[in-house]
């Protein structure tokens, strides 16, 4: 015990930790890209950034695969950030993006307008982050009570999933016949996107981690429970909506895109938690990598492994993620 | 002259009323104790001087400005709170001890050497050298609170506030945590203002005795004023013999059922 707290303790094996998941993020990327209905040649892949030679895969190259696995990494740290941030946020080891009611409120929303308004595909990513958006903040005016407590979030956030869990179910019996077309938003799938979806969350990301990064030391006094955090001169209720709002904005943006994933928000986190530690400077970072990591490596799986059908990336997660998920808790490490 | 200064504050959860109409004076470098029964409402008080809760009604004057209007970390380069209950962490002692310096620094300011002074002078005084890279979860329940203790010592704060801190410890240590606020008291003039349930300890320890019941200030004034029979017969319904030690001016009860 003694001797591996004293490998946990150097900050430096943390540091290293945090740049192995970079490595990993790497390597899934080369792999997403290499990889799918047609193999690439590591060769092609760098003669296409280096701009050199003209390669017959140039278009597959920039058209397809890069910009999915960009949507993969995005969406893959944005879900991991958020649900990092939740967990400090609610004091809860299974908050997780979906628990502030993001996944019922895009999944309504996306529902809506994938079976009502098929014929508008285009609103569907805006109406599903408005969706989210709203629910999100719901929630968190449903649970104020001269300030906020997690486990209100909590309550409120199951009662409200649902009520509009109903909703859902209830268009997918009146239109049984358009539910088909749905399955890919309801499990959470990165098929067909492209640059337009990148250019959806990009802002998202950028900003939310920055925030996100921004908010490292005060979530870490957060930690410290909330008397002492405010003993030491923090604005406990401040960090809470402010943070709560990063996560919403962060996981809003990952589900409008690629639909309702689950188990990244939740799984990540704790992996990253279970290796680094409670250290949001250390915890962050390697979420931030591990996400995207997982979930490009996940969707590259999804794509290689009964070619020519395309298992979604829903999928995926769920069939690793809730057995790892089970294994953690035999662990008692939860 | 007046440090803290309570002007008729009320509070109240849902519907509960649980602090009345309390006024209070706390002067600069004075020790003092609050006492009453469970549910009196010592911890609420206790929050509301802190700057942990507003009070739904009333001011509380810190060198007579609105405390609840000057900045938290302003407040928090002042005021320290050891709460009654911490929660477990995954840290070490060392590092739990250093968040003690987060109000004076700014948000990207690293530790410096001073502050490492200060950090191992908190760890010498709770005496944790040896647990300094322990985790504090793998603490005993008295180790973990004379860490938590120290990181409010780190904070170096003008007045200390103290929620029952010596629950938890041995004789002692109780006795320790005691002599640490009191030297504090004298060498740096930090006034300390503490729940304790030990009464004997609050007549040893205290400057002044503020009693407590049912959300309203029976009394205040030195141990000798307060600790009388009938004090502890209206509020703790027990029967109190109560002895002068001449040599040391100290005063021991001794308390009993009290017999109808
Ligand atoms: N957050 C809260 N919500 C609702 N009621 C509360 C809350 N905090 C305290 N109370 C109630 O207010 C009353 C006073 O509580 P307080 O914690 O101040 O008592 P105390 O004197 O510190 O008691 P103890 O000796 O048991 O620590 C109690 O009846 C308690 O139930
Ligand atoms: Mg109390």
């Amino acid at each position: 015990m003694s001797k591996k707290e004293a490998l946990r303790d150097r900050a430096g094996w943390k540091g290293l930790i945090v740049v192995i998941f970079a490595v990993l993020m790497v390597i899934s990327t080369i792999f997403s890209i290499q990889f799918g209905s047609a193999k690439i040649p590591l060769k092609d892949i760098w003669t296409t950034f280096t701009g050199d030679i003209q390669s017959d895969f140039q278009n597959i190259i920039w058209n397809i695969r890069v910009p999915r696995t960009f949507v993969a990494i995005l969406v893959g740290a944005n879900l991991a950030v958020a649900g990092v941030l939740l967990q400090g946020i609610m004091k809860n080891p299974l908050a997780d993006p979906y628990i502030i009611g993001v996944s019922s409120g895009a999944g309504l929303a996306g529902m809506i307008v994938l079976i009502l308004y098929p014929h508008l595909p285009h609103i569907l990513t805006p109406v599903a982050f408005i969706g989210a958006t709203i629910v999100a903040f719901t929630v968190y005016a449903l649970a104020w009570e001269k300030g906020i407590a997690p486990t209100r979030i909590i309550l409120a956030g199951v009662a409200i999933s649902a009520f509009l869990g109903s909703g859902i179910s209830a268009l997918m019996v009146f239109y049984s016949d358009r539910v088909q077309g749905t399955i890919d938003f309801m499990v959470g799938g990165l098929s067909a996107r492209s640059w337009p979806q990148v250019e959806v969350i990009l802002p998202y990301s950028i900003v939310g981690i920055l925030l996100a990064i921004i908010g490292i030391r005060k979530m870490n006094l957060l930690m410290l429970g909330d008397r002492t955090a405010k003993s030491l001169g923090a604005r406990v209720e401040w960090i809470r909506f402010s943070m709560t709002a990063v996560a919403t904005l962060l996981a809003a943006s990952a589900v409008s895109v690629v639909g309702l994933l689950g188990f990244v928000g939740l799984i990540v986190p704790h992996t990253a938690r279970l290796i680094v530690g409670n250290d949001y400077r250390v915890l962050l970072p390697a979420s931030i990598f591990l996400g995207a990591a997982i979930l490009t490596a996940s969707d590259t799986l999804g794509r290689i492994m009964f070619a020519p059908i395309e298992v979604p990336v829903g999928v995926i997660m769920g069939a690793i993620g809730a057995p790892f998920f089970l294994y953690l808790l035999r662990r008692k490490m939860v | 002259m007046s440090s803290l200064e309570a002007a008729s504050i009320s509070h109240s959860f849902s519907d509960k009323h649980v602090l009345k109409q309390i006024d209070l004076e706390l002067k600069e470098g004075r020790i003092y104790s609050i006492i009453g029964p469970n549910g009196s409402g010592k911890s609420t008080l206790l929050h509301v001087l802190s700057r942990q809760l507003k009070p739904d009604h009333g001011q509380i004057y810190w060198k007579q400005a609105d405390l609840y209007r000057l900045p938290p970390k302003k407040v928090a380069q002042e005021l320290a709170l050891l709460a009654q209950v911490n929660d477990v962490m995954d840290l070490t002692v060392e590092q739990l001890i250093s968040y003690g310096r987060t109000p004076h620094k700014s948000m990207f300011q690293r530790l410096d050497e001073e502050d490492q002074i200060i950090i191992d002078e908190a760890i010498q005084l709770t005496k944790l050298e040896a647990l300094r890279k322990r985790n504090v979860s793998q603490l005993s329940g008295g180790e973990r609170q004379r860490a938590w203790i120290a990181l409010c010592l780190a904070q170096q704060p003008k007045v200390l506030f103290l929620d029952e801190p010596t629950t938890y410890l041995d004789i002692s240590h109780q006795l320790d945590v005691l002599e640490i606020v009191t030297q504090l008291q004298k060498t740096q003039n930090v006034t300390i203002v503490m729940v304790l349930h030990d009464l004997n300890h609050a007549a040893v320890y205290s400057d002044e005795v503020i009693v407590v019941k049912e959300g309203r200030i029976y009394g205040q004034g030195t141990p000798k004023e307060m600790m009388n029979p009938d004090m502890f017969k209206d509020v703790f319904n027990v029967h109190a013999d109560i002895y002068e030690d001449k040599d040391n001016e100290l005063l021991r009860i001794v308390m009993k059922p009290l017999k109808d």
